[in-house]
Parts: C-alpha cells; structure tokens; sequence
C-alpha cells in the first residue's frame, strides 16, 4: 500500500502477486481526457501523504477481514500526470475469481470514498479546478 | 495545521501553527476558521477532519501539538 511519483509498474505489481492461487483480478485507474463535459489535458494528484498511506493500509485491513483468502495491494500516483497514465492500480490475489473480483472492486471503491487524495483538472484553456466528487454534475 | 489542495490555495500556505484554549475541540478550530477564510466560511458544515493522520469527529479535544487537518472533498482513484 504505497503512493508513487513514479509511473505505476503494473507489470511488477503483478510479478509480486502471490503465486499458488487461481485468479488474480486488477483494476488500474487511468487519465481521462474529459471530465464533466469539459477536455481535460493533465491532472495533478496531491496527497496528505503519511494519512493517505495509512488509510489505505485500513482499507486493506479491512478487506483481509471481509475476504481473509484474497491479498489486495493498492498503489496510487501522486504529481502531474498525462491522458491515459495510471492513477490507481490494485491488485487482488485469490484461490477463485469471486472473491478476487468482490475485493477489488470494494478496494478502488472505499479509496475513493476515504484516502486524502484530490485531482485537480486542467483545461485546454489553461483553466484548472479541484475535482469535487460531492458536487452534483452539470450534465 | 495543515492545508492541501483547495483549501491550501484558500489560505496560501500549506501549515501553520493556531493557539486554542485549554479543552479545544475540533469544531471550535473549524469556527475560528471559518471565520476568517471565505471558502470555510460558505460550508454548511465542517469537513471531515484529521487529527494526528486519522480521521477524527468533531467532539475530538485537541492538544498541545496535535497535527490537524480538514479535508476537501477527497477525488483519488
């Protein structure tokens, strides 16, 4: 469970996952090009580092109690990213696709409910804005 | 007290240091903020916060060197 300022090596994520087991199921988060209506050229990620970290070492803890077969491992980036690079990926390792699936899913869900991690947007236009997952979308 | 992203730009700065009096609790930091930074003062309501890295609610008594946080809306993933 770290943050990056590096690209995400998914390929080494991967290499680490545990071996033995029958399915391991991922989910990377990559650069949209659009949010919201509006193009988007880059995104900057910035974190409450040592928080962030530890949130999303309770989020595995947390996973490891609901799934006690699967093995999640979350890394995200921090900095200024470009269209298509990855965010988030996560890794869940497990005897039977299922549970491999059911983890992954709810780890990427509670990351983006409760890691201190904000986005910020900028446009073409040279404009920019902190996304705000709260606020209702204008369309 | 430390500041990230909107709320960092708000301020323009990332950390400062806040006297409280004895007993200090979490909202009564929010208040005193709220007072005097345009943005806090249009929340309806005080944003999460973090006391020393972890979530903490509003009731929370803060002491001498405590690190506090409030969060914007969080955007990861």
């Amino acid at each position: 469970m770290h943050l990056t300022s590096s690209p995400i090596d998914l390929p080494s994520l991967l290499a680490q996952a545990r071996s033995g087991d029958g399915a391991v199921a991922t989910f990377v988060g990559v650069v949209r090009d659009h949010n919201d209506g509006r193009p988007t050229v880059r995104v900057q990620y910035e974190a409450y580092r040592d928080m962030a970290e530890s949130e999303m070492e309770k989020i595995a803890a947390g996973l490891a109690r609901e799934w006690p077969e699967v093995q999640v491992r979350i890394v995200h980036r921090v900095g200024l990213l470009g269209i298509g690079e990855a965010s988030v990926a996560i890794v869940a390792t497990s005897p039977h696709r299922a549970e491999a699936f059911a983890a992954c899913r709810a780890a990427i869900d509670r990351v983006k409910t409760t890691v201190p991690i904000w986005k910020k947007e900028f446009h073409p236009d040279g404009s920019s804005d902190w996304v705000d997952p709260t606020k209702e979308k204008s369309v | 007290m430390l500041y990230f992203a909107s709320f960092r730009e708000a301020v323009g700065r990332d950390e400062e240091a806040r006297e409280l009096p004895e007993g200090a609790r979490v909202r009564d930091l929010w208040s005193s903020l709220a007072g005097g930074v345009p943005l806090f003062g249009r929340f309806p309501s005080m944003p999460p916060a973090a006391v020393n890295r972890a979530y903490a609610d509003a009731e929370t008594r803060l002491s001498e060197g405590d690190e506090v946080a409030f969060l914007p809306p969080v955007a990861g993933g």
